[in-house]
C-alpha cells in the first residue's frame, strides 16, 4: 500500500471546493436568458380537474408563459413509467396506471403537478402560479395500504382493481406450512415499517436548456444517475433523441435514492424551454420536497418464524403490504419485491421461506428506493423477531443467532440469493466485545439505582449490494441491464482522467477512484482526475445506488487500467528495448525487472503521443475503455449493538451506545467507510426514533417541514464506535462489497431491540417518540 | 425595489433588489455567492449561516433590505490568502463533510461557536450548539470532531499568541 494507494486513509481531493463555497449544484448554474419556474400543484389528494384557466397569471408582471398537461400531452410527451416489471403469483403483469408528468384529468396526491409557470423571478412565478385557477371535483380519497384494498374504497387508477398492483410470491408456501404445522415453536409477529422521506440537504432542482439553433437540449439536474436519466426521457419519455440530450448532474448535495428517478419537473423545464424559448430553472422548497420528492419504506408484515426442538429456525413466512403511493416511480415494484423478499433468509440458514408481497395504491406520494431499499425492511422484519424469538425460547440475543448462522460458504438461501462469502460469528464477537456485552448487567443494576430503564440490543444484517449483473436483473424484470463503464485517459504529460458511470453525491469518488489509478501507476491521486456525471463527457453509465460504485463501478475502472498497463508496459520495453513480460510498474516509473533500466510514467505517456517510436503497428495514444458486469452481487454484513436509557417519567430514550462492526470485505478508504457508517447509522436511528411521514385521513401532508418532520440532529446522537473485518468478495477484481447502506440497514431493530429489552414490551413501533414508549412501558404486551 | 450597499467578504458591493427579497437569495442571485445555501424554507437546517456585523445569522431569516449597511463574512470570505481557515483544514482532515451542502452553514456557525467558548468547548455543547445546523451524511461524528480539533488549535495558537 502506498501513502495514497488502496487503504490509504487519504483526506478527500474534493473537500477544498466544498469547504470555501465553491462547489457548483444545479441551483447555483445560471446561463444567459435563464428564466424561473414554478409549479402549480394539487391541494387534493384525489380530484379530477375540470378547467385550468391561466389568463389572469399570463397577465402577471415578469409571467414568461404558463403552460398545462393539455398542453404536455399534445406534444407527444409520455407518461412517467416504472422500470422494473413484476407479474402477480396468477402470471398476470403488474397493474401500472399513468402518471402524466402534468395531470390533464385526475390528481392523486398532494403534490401532484397541474401546471408550469415561467417567470423572470421565483417571486413572480410564485405569484402567477396562485393566480392559476384550476377548478378541481373532489372525489374521496385513501391512504392507507389495507384500507385502500377493501371493497368500495376510492379506485385510484382504473387498471389497479382495488388497487393492488401486484400480489407477488417468493418461495415455496407448501413447504413452509408444512414446517409450520410440526414446529417446536412458532413466534408470531406483525411488523410496521414506517414510512420515511429522504431529505438529501440539497433540495432537486433542474435548469432545461433548448437550443434552437442546433435543436439540442441539455438538462443540468439534482440526479444520482445523468445517463439512465437521459436514456428514460429519450427512449420513453419522448422529451429529444438520445444523441440531443445532454444530462449533467454537477456536484449534488445528497441523494439516498430519492434523486435515482426521473420526476415530472426535469421532463417538463426541458420541454418547457423549448416552449417558452427561454433556459427554465426549477429549485424545489423543502415543503415541496416533502411532498414530492418519492418517500421509502411503509411496509405492514405479519410473520411467523418456526423452530425445531433444538431452537433452530425450520421455516419463515411473511406477508407484506407495500404501499407504493399514487404512482408507480421507478424502481418501486423492485424495492419490496427483490430488494427486499431476496434478503429474507438473513445470516441464518433458514431451509424454507415463503414471502407473499401485495403493492397498493393510495393517495400519497409515490414510494420507492430510499437508503437501503428493501434490504433495511427485511432486516428489520427478520432481527425483531429473532429478538422476540430468543424472549420466547429462553435464549439470549447471541445465542439463537449462533445457533442459526450460516457457518458454509458458497450458501443457496431458499430465495435467490447466494451468498459468496462471510464470517458472521467474527462480526458478531467483535460488536460483543466492543460493546462490553458482559458488563452490561452492571450497568443495568447502576441504571436502576439512577431510576433509569437501561436496555440494550443486537442486529445481524445482511445485504446484497453491487447492483448488477444484467443477465440476473433482466431474468427478474428489470428493464436495464445493471454494468458499469469507465474509460481512462492518460494525457501526454502523464497526468490521468478517469471517466466513469458512477456519479458521486457524497461518497468521496474523486479520492477513492484516484487511489486505484495511484496504487496501480504510483502516481500521485493529484496528477489523477475523475470526471463523472456528464453525458457528453462521460458515454455511457448506470449510476449511483445500491452501493454499486465500488463492486461495480471502480472494477470497471480496475478493468480499463488493466488494458492501460498492457498498453504503457508494450511502450516501454520497446523504449528500453526489453521484454513487455520483464516491465513492472513501480512509485511512477516502468522499469525493467531486475535491472536499473527505467521509464518515467510521465516520458512513457509522453512517447505515446509524439508516437516517434512505438512498436512497429502500434496506435498513437493511450486511452482504453472497459465495461464490467459482474457475476454476482456482493453480500456485505455485520453485527450492530445499542445500549440505550429510557427515562420512565417521560419516555424519552437515551443512545448510551452504539457499536458498528461490519464485513465490507477489502477498503480502499478506511476513513470513507467510516463517514459512510456514521451516516447510515443516524438515517437508520433517525427512523427508528423520530422520522416518519404522516397524512391525515384527507391526504394532506401533516410532515411538510423540518417543523413537522423529526430530523435527527446532533444531539439526538451519539458517536459511535465502529469497526470492521474484511473478508474479500471473490466475485469482483477488487474484493470490495459496498458501505453505503449498512448503518440504515442495520440500525433500527437494534435500537428498537434495546427498547424493547429496557421497558420489558414487545409492542413498539417506530418512530419510538416518548409518547410512545411510555404508553408501551405502561400497557401490557 | 430597493438599492442596497454592503460590505461583504471585506468588499463594498451593491445590487437592487425588491423590497421582499431575503438575504440569502441577494446573496447567491445578486452577488453571485453561491456558497451560501438554501436547504429549507423555515429556518431549520442552517445551510445559509453566515456571520453579520459579527454575529451568527441564518440569511434566510433577515430581508437583504434589513442588512443594507452592515458587514458580511460568508464562507467564500473565510480562507486567507489562498490558506484554509482552521475550521475548514479541521473539516478536511476529520472528514467532517460529504456531499458537501450543508458544509458552509456548519463551518460558519463552528467558527462562530468557537469564537464564543474558545477551547474550553466540549462534545455536549458542540452537540447542544448545532441543533440549528442539518445535515444527512455524516451523522454529526466527524463534524463535532473536526469542531473540537479547530476549538483546540485556535485556542492554542491564541495562547500561545498572548
Amino acid at each position: 500500500m502506498g501513502v495514497e494507494g488502496i487503504g490509504a486513509r487519504v483526506a478527500r481531493k474534493e473537500d477544498k471546493r466544498f469547504l470555501i463555497g465553491k462547489g457548483r449544484y444545479t441551483d447555483d448554474m445560471t446561463v444567459p436568458g435563464m428564466k424561473y419556474a414554478v409549479f402549480v400543484r394539487s391541494p387534493h389528494a384525489h380530484a379530477t380537474i375540470a378547467r385550468i384557466d391561466a389568463t389572469a397569471a399570463k397577465a402577471m408582471p415578469g409571467v414568461i408563459d404558463v403552460l398545462d398537461g393539455k398542453q404536455l400531452l399534445g406534444d407527444g410527451i409520455g407518461n412517467i413509467i416504472c422500470g422494473w416489471m413484476i407479474h402477480s403469483k396468477d402470471g398476470s403483469p403488474m397493474k401500472m396506471g399513468a402518471w402524466r408528468p402534468l395531470a390533464d384529468k385526475t390528481v392523486r396526491y398532494v403534490g401532484d403537478a397541474v401546471a408550469i409557470v415561467v417567470a423572470d423571478s421565483v417571486a413572480e412565478a410564485r405569484d402567477a402560479a396562485e393566480a392559476v385557477v384550476v377548478d378541481y371535483e373532489p372525489l374521496p380519497v385513501v391512504t392507507d395500504p389495507v384500507d385502500a384494498m377493501a371493497e368500495g374504497q376510492p379506485q385510484i387508477h382504473p387498471e389497479a382493481q382495488n388497487n393492488l398492483i401486484f400480489d407477488w410470491e417468493l418461495g415455496d408456501a407448501a413447504a413452509v406450512d408444512r414446517a409450520i404445522a410440526g414446529a417446536a415453536h412458532v413466534t408470531e409477529l406483525k411488523i410496521y415499517n414506517n414510512r420515511l422521506s429522504p431529505n438529501a440537504m440539497e433540495p432537486r432542482a433542474t435548469l432545461g436548456i433548448y437550443d434552437a439553433g442546433d435543436d439540442h437540449y441539455t438538462c443540468y439536474t439534482t440526479s444520482q444517475n445523468p445517463h439512465l436519466a437521459r436514456l428514460v426521457m429519450s427512449a420513453f419519455y419522448n422529451v429529444a433523441p438520445e444523441n440531443k440530450l445532454r444530462v449533467i448532474a454537477p456536484d449534488v448535495g445528497g441523494g439516498f435514492g430519492s434523486k435515482i428517478y426521473i420526476y415530472p419537473e426535469e421532463i417538463v423545464c426541458l420541454w418547457a424551454s423549448k416552449r417558452t424559448g427561454v433556459p427554465v430553472k426549477w429549485t424545489c422548497d423543502r415543503t415541496e420536497a416533502f411532498l414530492t420528492d418519492a418517500h421509502g419504506r411503509d411496509h405492514v408484515s405479519t410473520v411467523k418464524m418456526a423452530f425445531d426442538a433444538n431452537n433452530r429456525i425450520t421455516a419463515l413466512k411473511v406477508d407484506t403490504i407495500a404501499n407504493l403511493g399514487a404512482y408507480m416511480s421507478l424502481f418501486s415494484s423492485c424495492v419490496p419485491t427483490y430488494l427486499y423478499a431476496t434478503l429474507l433468509s438473513g445470516q441464518y440458514d433458514i431451509p424454507a421461506i415463503h414471502a407473499n408481497v401485495r403493492t397498493v395504491y393510495t393517495n400519497t406520494a409515490p414510494v420507492d428506493a430510499y437508503r437501503g431499499a428493501g434490504r433495511p425492511e427485511a432486516t428489520y422484519l427478520l432481527e425483531r423477531t429473532m429478538e422476540t424469538a430468543a424472549r420466547e425460547l429462553g435464549l439470549s440475543p447471541a445465542e439463537i443467532r449462533r445457533i442459526n448462522f450460516i457457518r458454509s460458504f458458497p450458501h443457496q438461501t431458499p430465495v435467490i440469493m447466494n451468498y459468496d462469502a462471510g464470517d458472521y460469528e467474527t462480526s458478531l464477537s467483535a460488536a460483543m466485545a466492543a460493546a462490553d456485552w458482559n458488563g452490561f448487567a452492571t450497568r443495568r443494576a447502576e441504571a436502576e439505582r439512577r431510576g433509569m430503564k437501561r436496555g440494550i440490543g443486537m442486529s445481524c444484517y445482511i445485504e446484497a449490494c453491487g447492483l448488477a449483473p444484467s443477465a440476473a436483473a433482466g431474468s427478474l424484470g428489470a428493464g436495464v441491464g445493471l454494468w458499469e463503464s469507465a474509460e481512462v485517459r492518460v494525457n501526454a504529460v502523464g497526468t490521468i482522467e478517469v471517466m466513469t458511470g458512477s456519479h458521486s453525491h457524497g461518497q468521496g469518488h474523486e479520492t477513492t477512484f484516484a487511489q486505484l489509478v495511484a496504487e496501480r501507476f504510483g502516481v500521485p491521486i493529484d496528477s489523477v482526475n475523475i470526471v463523472h456525471g456528464d453525458t457528453d463527457k462521460v458515454q455511457m453509465g448506470m449510476g449511483t445506488y445500491g452501493s454499486r460504485s465500488g463492486a461495480v463501478g471502480m472494477s470497471a475502472v480496475a478493468k480499463a487500467l488493466d488494458k492501460v498497463e498492457v498498453k504503457a508496459k508494450k511502450i516501454a520495453a520497446h523504449l528500453m528495448e526489453a521484454d513487455e513480460s520483464d516491465i513492472v510498474i513501480e512509485n511512477g516509473e516502468l522499469k525493467v525487472a531486475g535491472t536499473d533500466k527505467a521509464v518515467p510514467w510521465f516520458q512513457m505517456a509522453l512517447a505515446a503521443y509524439t508516437a516517434h517510436n512505438l512498436p512497429a503497428g502500434m496506435e498513437p495514444g493511450l486511452k482504453e475503455g472497459a465495461f464490467y458486469d459482474p457475476a454476482n452481487f456482493t453480500f456485505p454484513a455485520g453485527c450492530y449493538i445499542c445500549e440505550v436509557e429510557v427515562d420512565p417519567e417521560t419516555g424519552q430514550t437515551k443512545i448510551v451506545q452504539f457499536v458498528a462492526a461490519d464485513d465490507f470485505g477489502n477498503i480502499i478508504n478506511p476513513m470513507i467507510v467510516e463517514g459512510q457508517v456514521h451516516g447510515g447509522l443516524a438515517q437508520g436511528i433517525g427512523q427508528a426514533l423520530l422520522e416518519g411521514v404522516h397524512y391525515d385521513e384527507s391526504g394532506q401532508l401533516l410532515t411538510a417541514s423540518y417543523m413537522d418532520y423529526a430530523m435527527p440532529r446532533a444531539d439526538d446522537l451519539p458517536s459511535f464506535k465502529v469497526s470492521t473485518s474484511n473478508t474479500p468478495c471473490p466475485n469482483n477484481p477488487l474484493g470490495v462489497k459496498g458501505c453505503g447502506e449498512a448503518g440504515a440497514i442495520g440500525s433500527p431493530p437494534a435500537l428498537i431491540n434495546a427498547i424493547t429489552d429496557a421497558i420489558g414490551n414487545n409492542t413498539l413501533t417506530m418512530p419510538a417518540t416518548p409518547q410512545k414508549v411510555w404508553v408501551a412501558m405502561h400497557s401490557s404486551n | 425595489m430597493a438599492k442596497i450597499t454592503m460590505t461583504v467578504n471585506g468588499r463594498d458591493v451593491s445590487g437592487v433588489c425588491d423590497d421582499r427579497t431575503l438575504l440569502v437569495h441577494f446573496i447567491r442571485e445578486n452577488l453571485g455567492l453561491t456558497g451560501t445555501h438554501v436547504g429549507c424554507d423555515t429556518a431549520q437546517c442552517g445551510a445559509c449561516v453566515i456571520d453579520l456585523d459579527g454575529q451568527s445569522v441564518k440569511s434566510c431569516s433577515i430581508l437583504a433590505a434589513q442588512a443594507a449597511g452592515s458587514s458580511i463574512t460568508t464562507i467564500e470570505g473565510l480562507a486567507q490568502n489562498g490558506e484554509l481557515h482552521p475550521v475548514q483544514a479541521a473539516f478536511k482532515e476529520h472528514h467532517g463533510l460529504q456531499c458537501g451542502f450543508c458544509t458552509p452553514g456548519m463551518v460558519m456557525t463552528a467558527v462562530d461557536m468557537i469564537r464564543r467558548h474558545g477551547s474550553t468547548l466540549d462534545e455536549a455543547t458542540v452537540r447542544a450548539e448545532l441543533e440549528g445546523n442539518i445535515c444527512r451524511c455524516t451523522g454529526y461524528h466527524n463534524i463535532v470532531k473536526a469542531i473540537l480539533a479547530a476549538a483546540a488549535e485556535m485556542g492554542g495558537a491564541r495562547q500561545a499568541a498572548e
